[in-house]
């Protein structure tokens, strides 16, 4: 291992729950101003670690990696605290990610990405959350998750690494994966058909949905950046092609188009773009911001509470009342 | 005293007014209420105990029984002895049909009359039967009057004047002794659970509905805003479980609530806090399986679930409190300890401590410790946060100091794979051990710390060589056992890490040791013998119902001779 513990153990004692500072709720206001200062040449804060990379060569989540940590610095030249960034992973290739971004990081269980985060922003409102998930975690195994996030409006950004198909696990065929795709679990090619994650969400009342392609790092960024600037649940599809098990760079070079002139606050029109492509079939694939909704965010009660509770004297209270 | 009718009668309510009448003349309650899995129809009963002295469990016979509908006095006139007062509705009930022995001292009333005449709605027929059931026992006016006033907030003047009319039209059967005194507080064990859980910090709650454990799910919902809870019932119980780690990873004290089949789905969850060291109470009450099983019901059937949930090897802890004073106290300290050590820690309890209510006296509080966290205090680095903090850091006893995202100058990364000291993944062999020699001696540590604490409590008579050993909500009766008939009565509440030091000096000198639990396989004399301690016989029930006094009385003299 590369890291010395100093062996030493630093602490102190304390009794209660949070030992954290709690920054005013503020979620990652971008930043007019922090694109402003990149350009006028302030060095980027460096959020690279120690960690080795394992992602194949020219893995698409090369892409998202510096999509997100180019965000992640603008966030923070805009005057977000790095400390304040919280990325939660699932499990797969795409969870990798949090061992290669500097910032605070919990790498979940497979499917359970969402309820995490959702934890932590209920925990510290203060915090921006974002989730790297892959297409198995949030469409397969954690799909019940995601829809009550979006039906809830949690005010997390979810960033699914959709590549339609198992890389991790070598190669199997995945929710995303399109009939007679042949893996080692469907050696005879696969019979189920995807389903379309973003007119899926569209109808559980996800308030901001987008899609990018990891060809593309500037539109990446943009979205990104919307998605977390968006006050509540935000989901980002990216197709992020997987060289080794599924590689689409072709395919999609020749069917993607970015939207123009296309109101995101239109549902109506938003179900239509979204609708275009149903993720199996050879139509255009339309990449962009579908979809921003206006709703109260999840338990905003919870960012009201003072924090000034005199735990013995209440709980007195209630022992009172029940006599 | 027993009230029974059918589901949707309101039985559960009428039961809580007359263990408020008990408590208001001086008595001391234990209230047991049985109710099937359904809203209307079956069959509902609440037995209420009151006693001088505290209790904690019921008795299989009753002195009062009283009867919405013909149905409870068929099921229950097998409970009544000798001189038995039945107060029934005489409308519902033809009296001719009551069996002879309850005739010299029963007392009906017209219900659906005295409703007619006050043009009072079905659901105050209660009010009719508490005024018959106060009139019988010889219990004031003024009392029931008192008790109305607070308890039934709505349409208090109508139910006064109906109550009125039963408690006139009633005859009086009994003097009853009026202890006097001021009323003692009456929790449910869930009740207890939560306010010990948030004297020990709690801040969130995430839970799915599952008998027994949504009563706990009601009442914090209840006192989220006095105490500023973040009480959330999301989708199911493994997004309660990792909302539930969520929040600990971001500093703040949470739990979350189930029983068995919810368990199950939390399972992978409870070896995340393992591996990813993060504090959690998971407040497991118990009830009959397989399955679904008898989804209203009581048992004891997950102690080995509990002690082996969870994929690899990380230590827990497993708390029982089997009254609501244990259950107030062990719970705070259920919280102290997942944060001391950042490990998960269960609850166990069952349907009867969960569902039932005592009387709660602060004299029977046990005295434990407030534990403390360890937060780090070293230097903050602005410019490299990311090295400046590591969230696993490998110590002496195994625990890292603690600190949270948000934290100037601190990055903190938790992960559910193998990591290095700071968080980052590895699958280098070395540190797979160090990581994993941590946690034990962690464990280690976890289980020194308790050996100190009174985890093992003896009632009865001390001295006696003929000895009962029992976990959770059997204590109740028991305890009573114990002094009547003069054995030894050994109830361990930290039933892991195992106490066995403690159970060995609780055994000393036992001639006979009978083990007494509510499931068919004896897990508890099991996890004795493992451990070397002798046992000589297990009296169980796994029917569903909870041991009564009597009924266990005979059995446990049966086994001990």
């Amino acid at each position: 291992m590369s890291v010395e513990s100093s062996g030493a153990k630093k602490g102190t004692e304390a009794t209660g729950g949070a030992g954290a500072e709690r920054p005013a709720a503020a979620k990652g206001s971008v930043s007019a101003q922090g694109a402003a200062a990149a350009k006028a040449g302030a060095p980027a804060v460096k959020l690279g670690t120690y960690a080795k990379n394992t992602w194949c060569p020219g893995c698409g989540n090369f892409a998202v990696l510096n999509a997100i940590k180019a965000v992640f610095q603008d966030l923070i030249a805009g005057g977000t605290r790095r400390e304040d960034i919280v990325v939660v992973a699932d499990i797969g290739c795409s969870s990798k990610i949090m061992d290669y971004i500097g910032v605070n990081s919990f790498d979940s269980l497979h499917g359970r990405a969402i309820p995490t985060a959702v934890g932590v922003k209920l925990a510290n409102p203060g915090l921006t959350v974002v989730v790297h998930v892959g297409d198995g975690g949030a469409y397969a195994e954690g799909l019940e998750h995601l829809i009550f996030a979006a039906q809830r409006n949690a005010d997390i950004t979810v960033i699914v690494h959709d590549n339609g198909v198992y890389g991790l696990t070598i190669g199997q065929a995945g929710p995303m994966t399109p009939p007679g795709y042949k893996g080692r679990s469907t050696p005879y090619g696969s019979e189920s058909t995807p389903f379309n994650p973003l007119e899926l969400l569209h109808v559980a009342g996800a308030t901001w949905l987008g899609r990018g392609y990891t060809h593309g790092i500037p539109l990446l960024k943009k979205l990104y950046r919307e998605a977390i600037a968006h006050p509540g649940f935000g989901l980002v599809d990216t197709l992020q092609v997987c060289v080794t098990f599924r590689n689409m760079y072709e395919e999609y070079n020749e069917r993607v188009y970015e939207l123009e002139g296309h109101d995101p606050r239109d549902e109506t029109a938003a179900l239509a773009k979204i609708r275009e492509w149903d993720y199996a079939s050879d139509g255009p694939v339309a990449l962009g911001h579908f979809l921003t909704r206006e709703r109260p965010v999840f338990a905003e009660g919870f960012a009201r509470y003072g924090g000034a509770v005199d735990v013995e004297a209440a709980v007195a209270e209630v022992f009172a009342e029940l006599a | 005293m027993l009230i029974g009718g059918k589901a949707g009668d309101g039985i559960t309510e009428a039961g809580a007014m007359i263990a408020h009448l008990m408590n208001a003349i001086g008595y001391r309650l234990f209230r047991h209420v049985e109710a099937p899995s359904l809203i209307r129809g079956g069959h509902n009963f609440v037995i209420v105990r009151a006693h001088r002295q505290r209790i904690s469990a019921y008795r299989d016979h009753v002195n009062v029984l009283i009867a919405l509908n013909a149905e409870t006095i068929e099921r229950h006139e097998w409970r009544l002895k000798q001189r038995p007062i039945t107060v029934f509705d005489s409308e519902a009930i033809k009296p001719s049909g009551l069996p002879a022995s309850l005739h010299p001292f029963r007392t009906g009333i017209p219900v659906k009359t005295i409703l007619e005449k006050e043009e009072a709605p079905p659901v105050m027929r209660n009010s009719a039967i508490l005024g018959a059931f106060c009139r019988a026992i010889s219990i004031p006016w003024e009392v029931l009057e008192d008790v109305i006033t607070r308890y039934q907030p709505k349409k208090t003047e109508l139910n006064l004047k109906v109550a009125r009319r039963g408690y006139d039209l009633a005859t009086e059967k009994l003097m009853v002794d009026l202890p006097g005194g001021a009323p003692q507080p009456v929790l449910g064990g869930l009740e207890a659970i939560g306010l010990g859980l948030i004297r020990g910090g709690l801040k969130a709650y995430a839970s799915y509905p599952m008998t027994p454990a949504t009563g706990l799910l009601h009442f914090l919902a209840k006192q989220a805003p006095r105490f500023e809870l973040k009480v959330v019932q999301p989708e199911g119980e493994i997004a309660a479980m990792l909302m539930a780690l969520g929040h600990a990873y971001a500093g703040e004290r949470a739990a979350v609530g189930t029983s068995g089949g919810g368990f199950a789905l939390m399972v992978e969850g409870l070896s995340m806090a393992g591996q990813a060291e993060l504090p959690i109470v998971v407040v497991l009450g118990q009830r009959p399986g397989p399955s679904t099983g008898l989804p209203t019901y009581t048992s004891q059937t997950e102690l080995e679930f509990a002690l082996t949930a969870g994929q690899g090897e990380f230590p827990r802890a497993i708390i029982a409190p089997g009254e609501v004073e244990q259950a107030y106290a062990w719970s705070t300290l259920a919280m102290d300890l997942a944060w001391k050590y950042q490990l998960p820690v269960i609850v166990l309890g069952d349907r009867t401590l969960h569902d039932s209510s005592q009387s709660f006296d602060v004299g029977a509080v046990p005295e434990l410790p407030r534990l403390r966290q360890l937060d780090w205090d070293g230097a903050p680095l602005d410019d490299e946060p990311d090295l400046a903090y590591q969230r696993y850091l490998i110590t002496d006893d195994g625990v890292s100091p603690l600190a949270f995202p948000g934290r100037g100058g601190v990055i903190v990364k938790a992960n559910s794979y193998t990591h290095d000291e700071y968080g980052v993944t590895t699958e280098d062999p070395e540190m797979t051990v160090r990581m994993q020699e941590k946690w034990l001696r962690k464990g280690r540590a976890m289980a020194e710390e308790l050996d100190g604490l009174p985890l093992v409590n003896v009632y009865g008579d001390p001295a006696a060589t003929r000895t009962v050993v029992t976990w959770g909500s059997p204590v109740g009766a028991l305890r009573e056992i114990g002094e009547l008939i003069g054995v030894r009565v050994v109830q361990p509440v930290v039933l892991w890490p195992f106490p066995a030091r403690r159970l060995e000096a609780a055994l000393a000198g036992s001639e006979r040791t009978v083990v007494v639990e509510m499931n068919a396989t004896g897990q508890f004399a099991g996890l004795m013998r493992r451990h070397g301690l002798h046992v000589d016989a297990v009296v169980n029930r796994y029917d569903g119902r909870p041991f009564g006094v009597g009924e266990l009385r005979a059995r446990v003299e049966g086994a001990l001779k």
